[in-house]
């Protein structure tokens, strides 16, 4: 009954898939085949003076494409770009993957951080009802601010551009972390508390075995929300640094009017995306327990 | 058991305890003076809000009393230690952990030096000694509620606790379940000579494990009115018990208790010392 159900739902993905798609070959072939055809006399001896072949005689190359690509055009640019990721020719002239990476190490940084710094700190904010009020109206304060506003602040103090990248994700992915793990750690049962207290146990053993399995899964949820955000966020900030990752990759292409190639960006960020949500979803179950 | 009893120092000594909640509040029970011998099987009974649990809890250390002192063993309880064992009514047993996990938390605890072999050795007796050894493995999520219950109390036995607290254990079960335990308890504590103090709503449950019956009148102000002693032979089972000659005279007097007279003994105010032909051993309060 289950499996039939998944069976059915894959197959139902896939016939939205190839609608998409259908619709999308479509839209693109009605408007290749639009310019030729208007192209007047005096466009064609225009552009036969400007050292373009007369468009009667040109064979579109294989891969120039004008606007936006068909969806074969664009599968033939994905293929291209998949089969040799890793190429590095120069600043502006970089395999996909080693783009993804730049910016999969730039999050990880930043998430790492503030996983250091979030995690702790929220383990003492929700162990202490004293604590957790005097840093609330911060928390409440710095919570809402877009992390891209806080760009010209760390690139004036910081200076360097990557680094400025690395703080951008560090304090977007901080919020969800804190205030998750302050939720948990505050909302552990207090009978599992009390079996402790009865056994005499540490601080440190209380910390460990009690109250971070119990606040585990409620901390794994911050994590997950706070990588979403700092995946969201990445593509944004990188589009103004530059240099290098995946969102400076989009906003080149942009500039060189590849829509192939922004496209496949576009879907590359989806992706891995995606990936990074499943891990934390296998990590969060994991940690789940049943009560 | 009457001569340990009838010894000069008691194992546990409580004097004058009184818990007030809010100021201006009467204290939802006051004076309240018992003591307990080593080895003995304490039951106290009252209706809710008399504040068993809370007296339970000062005990336990996990509660502190707004008057009043708890000496045990010769030293005041001021926190809640090792060498005193709870049973919570809802389990409480750590859901992330299996069976053994748990009883080895607790264990290594208590022997913070011993190897893992040495805490496997020593916990897997106290499941053993409540019929789990089958399921220690499982978590505590794949047991029924008297399983769980069984984890609880071979948790409490296995850090060897000079006393051991329960609170409404079996609160929660089916009447089957819960004999069965009862009977398991029965034979655990008189192969340990374990000192047990417990609350229970249930007259036969006290009349089967007590030595000694503590009845609390009605909050507030609710305090020990009566101090009822089992006359039933220790030996006593509960597939027999109902056919001891003193069995319902006894569960007679402690039904009217529950019903009529810890009502009454709230609303005179006054210490009830109501003897009575159960009451062998009447403490003053």
């Amino acid at each position: 009954m289950h499996m039939q159900l998944r069976l059915k739902a894959a197959l139902l993905s896939l016939l939205m898939l190839l609608v998409l798609v259908g619709i999308w070959q479509i839209a693109t072939a009605q408007r290749a085949a639009a310019p030729v055809a208007t192209m007047s006399a005096e466009e064609a001896e225009y552009a036969a003076l400007m050292g373009q072949a007369p468009p009667a005689a040109a064979a579109p190359a294989p891969d120039k494409i004008d606007g936006f690509p068909s969806p074969i055009q664009f599968a033939r640019i994905a293929a291209g770009h998949l089969a040799n990721p890793f190429y590095d020719r120069g600043p502006n002239d970089k395999g996909v993957g080693i783009q993804l990476a730049h910016s999969l190490l730039r999050v990880s940084m930043g998430f790492l951080l503030a996983m250091l710094v979030a995690i702790p700190l929220g383990f003492v904010i929700g162990m202490s009802p004293l604590l957790y009020r005097a840093i609330d109206p911060f928390i409440q304060v710095l919570k809402p601010i877009s992390p891209l506003a806080w760009m010209p602040i760390a690139l004036y103090t910081i200076k360097d551009s990557s680094v400025s990248g690395i703080f951008v994700i560090f304090i977007c992915s901080i919020w969800p972390m804190l205030i998750n793990t302050a939720f948990g750690v505050a909302g552990v049962r207090r009978d599992w508390l009390n079996v402790a207290r009865t056994l005499e146990v540490s601080r440190l053993r209380l910390a460990f075995l009690v109250i971070l399995p119990a606040a585990a899964p409620t901390i794994i949820t911050g994590m997950r929300i706070s990588m979403g955000i700092a995946w969201l966020v990445i593509v944004a900030a990188e589009m103004l640094i530059g240099g290098n990752g995946i969102g400076y990759f989009l906003w080149n292409e942009w500039n060189n009017l590849s829509l192939a190639n922004v496209l496949f960006a576009v879907l590359m960020i989806g992706l891995v995306g995606m990936a990074l949500d499943l891990m934390f979803a296998a990590l969060q179950r994991k940690v789940t327990y049943v009560e | 058991m009457s001569n340990n009893i009838s010894t000069s120092r008691p194992f546990v000594q409580v004097d004058g305890l009184a818990k007030t909640y809010r100021a201006g509040q009467p204290p939802v029970f006051e004076h309240v003076d018992f003591t307990i011998a080593r080895g003995e099987f304490i039951c106290i009974i009252g209706h809710s809000g008399c504040g068993k649990s809370t007296i339970l809890n000062v005990l336990a250390g996990l509660e502190r009393a707004s008057a009043g002192t708890v000496i045990m063993d010769g030293r005041e309880v001021a926190g809640p230690g090792l060498d005193r064992g709870v049973v919570f009514q809802s389990h409480a047993l750590l859901p992330w952990l299996t069976v053994e996990g748990n009883i080895a938390f607790a264990v290594k605890s208590r022997h913070p030096g011993w190897s893992a072999a040495q805490v496997s050795a020593h916990g897997a007796r106290f499941i053993d000694m409540v019929g789990l050894t089958s399921a220690a493995r499982k978590k505590p999520v794949e047991l029924s509620g008297g399983m769980k219950q069984r984890v609880g109390i071979a948790r409490a036995f296995a850090v060897e606790p000079k006393m051991l607290l329960l609170d409404e254990p079996f609160g929660a079960l089916d009447a089957l379940t819960r004999g069965v335990i009862q009977d398991e308890l029965l034979a655990i504590c008189a192969a340990t000579r374990q000192t047990v103090f417990m609350i229970t709503h249930d007259v036969d449950e006290a009349i089967l494990l007590a030595d000694r019956i503590f009845l609390m009148s009605n909050g507030p102000q609710a305090r020990i009115a009566e101090i009822v002693t089992n006359t039933l032979p220790r030996s006593r089972t509960r597939a027999t018990i109902h056919h001891d000659p003193q069995f319902y005279p006894l569960r007679n007097h402690l039904v009217d208790f529950l019903l009529r007279r810890s009502k009454n003994v709230q609303q005179a105010g006054i210490n009830a010392t109501d003897l009575t032909l159960f009451t062998t051993d009447l403490e003053p309060t």
